[in-house]
């Protein structure tokens, strides 16, 4: 059995997830990780993605979109800016999410942030795969 | 001595009012606790943000970072919450007067992002320039709106139209006590008074490098603190409502006493009055 160590994931309005945990994936700036315990100090910026927290009795997975993340030896803090479980999240919602990201991206306006809409739709999958 | 009439009228009044005052009392005691518990829940997120920007700074030394560097515009930009509405004390007051009388904002120079109608009016009577107005956020802030205006800020920034930002809004240090602060948002003062190594030996590694993670944290950090801002100031403002409606309604309930003590005084005089002229009419018929 792996070594244990604390996950903290703070959001601005709650403290999300506080346990310990065997192993946490997430995706960086830098690409996807996979943290155990007694890792080397590290920060890097997250990226959104799918969150999969390993628990003692198996994996459990969250929707992670922006912050960043703060690697200690024993303890793993994210700060996101927002993180949402399955059940959070509202299916109809991301779809039409995504479909208006891919709508602004296509119409290739120059009035249209190019970046924010890429964001916007990499948030939108992220949602749709993980409530799944 | 003012008649029997017009003392039951201004009582009547004032019993309106302070059941006004009283009744506003409650409801900001009810907001008051709502907006305290957001207040401290969101206060782990700001302080772990605010450790890791301080040890990312001090262990970097000299960075050469944008948001490290005042920017080139002598403009300057001042975030101000207050509330949207009044009967608060002289909370809004005090936010309005901290930033006219703060020499790093002279009128001329500053442009107002408001949150909040009456800092926005009474600014706009100090000869301010409005750039923005958020005010419909602090009815209800969410992390999002902190965001949106970190957003525009920092575009701002990096056009060269501003300069310095800065945040104004009133620090909830409990139900009594509120202090309006002005903190500088950017750019960034790195030296750091406490800047020793010593405390912490591990050596942090940054990835992709300091710079780029400074330039995804710095944004996080503005609007965490707008928003945890926004929270206080929310909390400040029921708080400083509850205050002064407390001493409202005591008020009222003084000034109720001392008017019944008049009305009774004048109904007593006028019956004897009354009296007297009665005895003397029969005296006369008599």
């Amino acid at each position: 059995m792996a070594e244990l160590f604390t996950l903290q994931i703070i959001t601005p309005d709650r403290i999300f997830y506080d346990q310990p945990v065997e192993m946490v994936e997430l995706t960086t700036t830098e690409g996807q990780m996979g943290i155990y315990a007694r890792h080397i100090p590290l920060t890097a910026v997250v990226s959104p993605g799918i969150l999969t927290i390993h628990q003692e009795d198996g994996p459990r997975e969250a929707a992670l979109m922006s912050g960043f993340i703060q690697v200690l030896p024993e303890k793993v803090t994210i700060l996101a800016e927002v993180a949402e479980w399955p059940e959070d999240i509202d299916e109809n919602r991301a779809k039409e999410a995504k479909a208006r990201a891919e709508r602004r991206l296509k119409s290739g306006s120059p009035e249209v942030d190019m970046a924010r809409a890429e964001m916007a739709l990499k948030r939108a999958i992220v949602r749709l795969e993980v409530s799944k | 001595m003012a008649s029997m009439r017009d003392i039951k009228r201004r009582r009547a009044s004032i019993q309106s009012t302070e059941q006004i005052t009283k009744a506003m009392k409650l409801v900001s005691t009810v907001k008051l606790q709502k907006s305290r518990e957001r207040a401290e829940e969101s206060a782990p997120y700001f302080d772990l943000m605010y450790d890791t920007i301080r040890s990312i700074l001090r262990r970097s030394g000299k960075l050469d970072h944008k948001y490290l560097k005042t920017g080139a515009s002598n403009k300057k930009a001042v975030v101000v919450i207050t509330s949207n509405r009044g009967l608060a004390g002289g909370y809004n007051n005090n936010i309005v007067r901290l930033v006219s009388q703060s020499e790093a904002l002279p009128a001329a120079d500053t442009y107002v992002y408001a949150i909040g109608r009456k800092g926005k009016d009474g600014l706009v009577r100090k000869g301010y320039t409005i750039k923005a107005d958020y005010s419909e956020v602090i009815n209800q802030p969410m992390y999002r709106d902190a965001s949106d205006i970190t957003y525009e800020l920092l575009d701002a920034f990096s056009r060269g139209k501003i300069g310095e930002i800065y945040l104004a809004y009133t620090f909830f240090k409990n139900t009594v006590v509120h202090v309006p602060k002005l903190v500088k948002l950017l750019p960034l003062d790195a030296s750091d008074p406490e800047n020793d190594l010593s405390h912490d030996e591990l050596m942090m590694n940054y990835e992709p490098n300091e710079d780029e993670v400074l330039s995804a944290i710095i944004p996080k950090y503005m609007s965490s603190l707008i928003y945890g801002g926004l929270l206080q100031a929310a909390a400040s403002e029921n708080g400083a409502r509850m205050t002064a409606m407390d001493s409202a309604t005591s008020n009222a309930e003084e000034m109720i006493e001392e008017l019944s003590l008049q009305y009774n005084q004048a109904r007593q005089s006028s019956i004897t009055q009354e009296l007297t002229e009665i005895i003397a009419g029969a005296n006369a018929i008599g």
